[in-house]
């Protein structure tokens, strides 16, 4: 792989959705997801309805990536927030190291509520995050892969 | 950069379709996209200018199937062809587990196929990553009009290494499951090795 790959284990995973969820309750969030800086979704917690997650996750960091981009340019290291302001519906995104923080609310809050509360859960984030990165680079852990067929592999494309 | 969730049991890999302007990398993934099943595939996302012309990326995830009960999912992206976007090629490259370079067969696409390469290299290099290392396929598009040029010449020019090589017409969707399905596989064995 090109780089080390993220490794969340059930615990972390939980640990981080209980994150997410007192955001949410504490910033009167509709939706809160947690981005790595690549586009994936890590988790995410709140009214989904038929949002397209997946779609949001990769245009968020596409987002990040770009405005990142033109700090560059403009001799800042990256914009660590970023807001976007909409009549009925607003997005908060918040640079927590290599993930982002995603917030998505309507006028049952404020960008200012929104921005004070992800402040203050961005330490515990990122500390938890740093643990995970941690233990993903952990030599001689067992990944479900290592032991993968080719079988199985050319299975995959079967349907073709 | 592949991310593995244990609590969702899936695994997300990221595959970039990489080449110059006017290539077919966008049209790759509209076929795949309408070829494939709807519980298989998510939104296609077009960045795209008034004229269609890809302005910062095209994007589509596809779910393949279950290795081991794993979920796996493939994020496909393109970059803008055009040179002047550089910036925002370079951004897209970031995290890639996997690259298809799409190669435009007619012959006066030649400089702009050698020119995109040298580019992807580059780029590559700027996040420490070694195009002979990285799961990796040269796409030959285009195979169908008459100033195509021949596939060996191609090679020639082209190959970097011993990756797969397939001709395709992306249009018509010749060759564009047998291309992801080379760099798929490449990606996955990569990561039974780590």
């Amino acid at each position: 792989m090109t780089n080390s790959s993220i490794v969340m284990r059930e615990t972390r995973y939980h640990q981080i959705k209980a994150v997410l969820a007192r955001l949410r309750l504490d910033s009167s969030a509709r939706l809160v997801a947690l981005v790595d800086k690549d586009g994936q979704q890590i988790a995410v917690h709140g009214e989904l309805g038929d949002l397209d997650t997946t779609s949001l996750a990769s245009l968020a960091a596409g987002n990040v990536a770009a405005t990142g981009g033109m700090a560059k340019l403009i001799g800042e290291r990256e914009f660590p927030t970023l807001s976007h302001e909409g009549e009925k519906e607003s997005i908060h995104i918040c640079v927590i190291g290599r993930v982002l923080l995603l917030v998505v609310f309507d006028d049952r809050s404020s960008l200012g509520l929104v921005k004070l509360r992800s402040k203050q859960i961005s330490n515990e984030l990122a500390a938890t995050f740093a643990e995970i990165e941690e233990e993903s680079n952990v030599a001689g852990i067992s990944l479900p892969f290592s032991e993968i067929t080719d079988e199985e592999i050319d299975s995959l494309f079967s349907y073709q | 950069m592949t991310f593995i969730n244990y609590a969702s049991r899936e695994i997300n890999c990221k595959i970039v379709y990489y080449g110059p302007g006017l290539c077919g990398k966008t049209t790759n993934l509209q076929f795949i996209y309408d070829s494939t099943a709807a519980q298989a595939k998510g939104k296609l996302i077009s960045l795209a200018t008034e004229t269609d012309r890809t302005l910062f990326f095209d994007f589509m995830p596809l779910e393949l199937g279950t290795v081991r009960g794993f979920k796996t999912r493939f994020h496909l992206y393109t970059v803008p062809g055009q040179v002047f976007y550089e910036a925002s090629r370079k951004l897209i490259l970031k995290g890639v587990d996997g690259v298809v370079f799409v190669a435009d067969s007619q012959e006066e696409r030649m400089d702009a196929n050698i020119e995109s390469i040298f580019n992807l290299e580059e780029n590559l290099r700027t996040y420490s990553y070694d195009l002979m290392k990285l799961p990796y396929v040269l796409q030959l598009n285009k195979r169908d009009l008459p100033s195509a040029i021949p596939a060996a010449d191609l090679v020639s020019e082209l190959r970097r290494k011993d990756e797969p090589v397939v001709e395709a017409v992306a249009s018509t969707g010749v060759g564009v499951f047998d291309t992801l399905k080379a760099v798929a596989k490449q990606v996955l064995t990569e990561l039974r090795k780590s």
